[in-house]
């Protein structure tokens, strides 16, 4: 039997095929193992029955003798039967409209949202599109300031470089840091750690260990936490028993928190059923509605959702992002905090993980990420984060881009040695004060500089373990690191662990939404309530935090751009630009005035005659110069070729986009037209420095009525002079990629053209980067220097170089 | 403290019965300090209560008064009465027991709660049975 040859496979799919997107895993929606996004066959219809004494008697189609533990703790604590029959008969639309509407006041639909029952509040919500989300988490959040959440760890649990990113993230701007262990033992090290650093260079951010729960408990019962995350929550019976818990020892355990007065949320996330393989064939919206359901239930006062471990899962379906961002609103309807997720790095592909966060982003939220991975992607112990290290410059300037605050701020070079020096300092000095571990100098050294944990000497590690054990046998507790800061130099940062334990005997962090700003201030649903009732109400940014967020460190002025042009003439040679210091940059008025009026008799060709010659750029230092020689008028060789420069050239604007000094790439096209065997004659524009009008000046100066036109910027055309003004014969106008040869060659064609030949056109250089991004704020600064220089009316000028 | 239309509270005290003005750098450093200088104080977490329902939650309160019961236990106690709550830890009558001793300890809200866990844990098996044969 003679086997078909398979066809020969596209290129376009070939090529799609090695995109980083088709790394990522795509499911078809399967509702028998939970994999659909917002609505299964299997979720319930919405139900509720409320008794003569106010009990829940029936919760979405479930009656009471068949609840499960999750449906028996939302009947008996999370549902207002006040409010129940009302919101149950609402009609969806009805309820999502007023979850979205800027007019309906926030305390409305939290009320209403009271007597929801899990599946009525998943059926509102999923009604809602991404833009309909985006309005609706802008209203419905409970803080107006948005925060951020940063995940600090490292693969080595080295206690000093966990110290000095700590004091890193905080820099930055973010006001709760989260840490974990690869080494589950390091765990009381690695508190203790992020705790020092997290007291750096500014006061009052929250620091957690994440670990199995008893050990959380534990560490926080030390002091050496001040708020705890990993309390994980479950949208079925199975899942919940699964990860070793029940509704009723979790409510235990947001007591216990509290009752060592520290903050506590819970965590959940849609997808965690499907992948434990206990999804009970409902949707994943649904059993996340559950999941929130709870969280109110127990009193907790916020939720981590929206992207934590099982995100993945959820984008492998369709809708799933949008099912991701509407987890954070069910968390913000049931008025808790949303610690938003972002958490987990859910695509392989740039486009799509960004585009998970954006909308978020845009709307805001009490944290934006539970866990921006402020560490590099390898150095990340829970995985990465959908934003990493890596990606801290792109987030500031996407904060910059849309005017919105996403709670970080830019950091100098200057500012980060200085706090992780001090974070690694005053780390070593607390190890060595508890005798915990002793660090030497040069490893401060090394941390200090550090991108991440590769770039350091590895401790050992059983130093960091017994560290540890000794943290547990010791005792030790915020304290006793309160003590050993003070006693080792470190008074400030002493007073500021202290201030977090004083913060736990005041207990108004305890309240919703909590975080302290960096004066120690309590912002949470009390204190900083959000007031968000459409356009110009609700969070602003403030005219010092948008010039803070403005501020990135690549940010440029005109001056700035400007800066290489000040060595002038010197630049004219490019081996010996760094010799020749140069001083004429600011000497703008050469051109105009003495040339206009009175030469109007002076020769054509170069003569030398009566004008005058601009002083401008005829400094001594120069090595080039223009020297200006009288109005230009038509030539009459035909073998001439008039080449015209822009009114700034070679008088205030030396280097071309590429680099290139404009003296070079002047020679470049004149030694290009002798080539073959034309004459080059020089002129200047003042009157415009628009390319296309001094090409046919130039040409229609020109003896052989071929002109080229050389901006200072590099952009370089060849022009005839029966053109009309928008055409050309070539043009060079990627000037940032031009060089020596290309200038040469337009100049050899220019000669080629005006003896009657037809050359092979030079080619734009051609570059898939994104080149305008990188040039074209350059290009503003060169631009607006070339309009200054130009003088209405006046008339184009012979020009003669000098060497 | 977070100011109540309910009235101020007492002076915010530790659970030590420091005052919070007393818990000072000075203090720490010398000595003066113990740990529970910076537990919190029951009363404190029942105006935090009050003020988390004057604000719409109910539930955070009662999480809150909750925990006001648990400062009076020690660390231990409460670490394995979490775990007693863990699936399959105790039978009913631990449970029973349990909720017993934090009735006599003026815990009713934490009885309440461990007895509420052992009528669900009772009808769906979910003590000392093996969880993976759990409904």
């Amino acid at each position: 039997m003679t086997k078909e040859p398979a066809p020969r496979r596209l290129g376009r799919f070939i090529g799609l095929d090695a995109r980083p997107v088709n790394l990522d895993g795509f499911s078809k929606e399967d509702q028998e193992a939970g994999l659909v996004a917002f609505a299964s066959a299997n979720d319930p219809e919405p139900s509720v029955e409320v008794d003569a004494d106010g009990r829940i008697t029936e919760l979405d189609g479930v009656p009471e003798a068949g609840f499960d533990p999750i449906d028996a703790f939302i009947a008996a604590h999370g549902i207002d039967a006040a409010v129940a029959e009302e919101a149950g008969s609402l009609d969806d639309v009805e309820f999502a409209r007023l979850i979205v509407d800027p007019g309906t006041p926030r305390a409305d639909v939290v009320r209403l949202a009271r007597g929801a029952t899990p599946a009525k509040l998943a059926r509102v919500v999923a009604l809602l599109r991404p833009v309909e989300l985006q309005m609706a988490i802008s209203k419905m959040r409970v803080r107006r300031t948005p925060s951020s959440q940063a995940h600090v760890t490292n693969r080595l649990d080295d206690p000093l470089l966990l110290a000095a990113d700590a004091a890193t993230a905080v820099a930055f701007g973010f006001r709760e840091v989260e840490t974990t262990v690869p080494v589950n033992g390091d765990a009381p090290s690695n508190a203790l750690a992020v705790l020092v650093g997290s007291q750096v260079g500014a006061g009052g951010a929250l620091t957690q260990c994440s670990v199995e729960e008893a050990m959380e408990l534990e560490l926080a019962l030390h002091g050496l936490t001040t708020y705890a995350e990993t309390v994980s929550v479950y949208g079925t019976e199975g899942a919940f028993l699964d990860g070793d818990d029940t509704p009723w020892s979790k409510a235990f355990l947001c007591a216990a928190y509290a009752s060592r007065g520290l903050k506590m949320r819970v965590t959940s996330g849609g997808g965690a059923e499907a992948l434990m393989g206990a999804a009970e064939g409902k949707s994943m919206f649904y059993l996340e509605s559950r999941c929130v359901a709870l969280a109110r239930a127990m009193g907790a006062q916020g939720v981590q959702n929206g992207g934590i471990d099982a995100a993945s899962v959820v984008g492998s379906v369709p809708g799933g992002m949008r099912e991701l961002l509407a987890e954070n609103l069910l968390v913000m309807l049931r008025d808790l905090e949303s610690c938003s997720g972002n958490d987990a790095l859910v695509s392989e592909s740039d486009v799509r993980r960004t585009a998970h966060t954006v909308p978020l982003f845009l709307a805001g939220s009490d944290f934006l990420f539970s866990g921006f991975g402020s560490i590099l992607r390898y150095d990340n112990m829970f995985g990465p984060s959908n934003f990493n290290g890596e990606d801290l410059d792109d987030f500031l300037v996407l904060q910059r881009d849309w005017d919105v605050d996403g709670a970080l701020r830019p950091v100098t070079e200057e500012r980060m040695r200085e706090v992780r020096e001090r974070a690694a300092r005053a780390a070593q000095a607390v190890y060595r004060e508890l005798g915990l571990a002793e660090f030497g100098d040069e490893h401060v050294d090394e941390v200090v500089v550090a991108e991440g944990s590769k770039d350091i000497t590895p401790p050992d590690p059983q130093a960091v373990l017994s560290a540890a054990d000794a943290i547990l046998q010791k005792d030790i507790g915020i304290l006793d690191v309160v003590r050993a800061l003070a006693r080792t130099g470190f008074e400030e940062e002493a007073a500021r662990v202290l201030a977090m334990g004083r913060a736990r005997v005041a207990g108004d962090y305890l309240q919703t939404a909590a975080i302290f700003d960096e004066q120690m201030n309590v912002l949470s649903k009390v204190t900083d309530p959000n007031d968000y009732q459409g356009p110009g109400t609700g969070y602003e940014v403030s005219p010092a935090r948008r010039d803070q967020m403005a501020g990135i460190r690549q940010q440029r002025s005109r001056v700035d751009l400007l800066a290489r042009h000040a060595a002038g003439p010197g630049l004219a040679a490019a081996p010996l630009a760094t010799e020749v210091c140069g001083g004429v940059t600011g000497t703008t008025g050469g051109t105009t005035g003495g040339t206009t009026g009175g030469t109007t008799g002076g020769t054509t060709g170069g003569t030398t005659g009566g004008t005058t010659a601009n002083e401008a750029i005829t400094s001594p230092t120069a090595l080039f110069r223009l020297i200006e020689r009288g109005v230009a008028l038509p030539g009459a060789d035909p073998r001439e070729v008039c080449v015209g420069v822009s009114p700034a050239f070679a008088t205030q604007l030396w280097l071309t986009m590429s680099g290139l000094p404009v003296a070079e790439a002047l020679r470049q096209i004149v030694a290009g037209i002798e080539k073959e065997g034309c004459v080059a004659r020089l002129v200047r524009l003042r009157s415009t420095f628009d390319l296309g009008i001094i090409g046919l000046t130039a040409a229609q100066l020109a003896g052989s009525g071929i002109g080229v036109g050389l901006q200072a910027k590099g952009t370089a055309v060849i022009n005839r002079r029966d053109l009309p003004p928008l055409a050309c014969l070539e043009l060079l106008s990627v000037a940032p990629l031009l060089t020596t040869e290309m200038y040469r060659a337009l100049g050899f064609n220019a000669a080629r053209y005006a003896r009657g030949l037809q050359p092979e056109p030079v080619r734009n250089p051609y570059t898939e980067q994104a080149i305008e991004a990188r040039y074209h704020a350059e290009v503003v600064a060169l631009v607006a220097v070339e309009r200054e220089a130009c003088v209405p009316g006046a008339p184009p000028v012979d020009l003669e170089m000098v060497e | 403290m977070t100011p109540s239309p309910a009235g101020d509270p007492p002076t915010c005290r530790a659970l030590s019965g420091r005052p919070l003005d007393e818990i000072t750098l000075k203090a720490a450093v010398h000595g003066d300090l113990s740990p529970a200088d910076l537990r919190v104080h029951p009363q404190t977490l029942r105006h935090q209560a009050d003020v988390a329902e004057e604000h719409g939650n109910p539930q955070l309160g009662e999480n809150l008064r909750r925990a006001a019961e648990l400062t009076a236990l020690a660390d231990g106690e409460v670490l394995a009465i979490y775990e007693a709550l863990r699936p399959g830890r105790a039978t009913g009558a631990e449970l029973a027991a349990i909720a017993g001793r934090l009735e006599a300890a003026d815990a009713p809200l934490c009885a309440a709660l461990v007895r509420e866990a052992a009528v669900v844990y009772e009808r769906r098996a979910a003590h000392r049975v093996d969880r993976r044969e759990a409904p």
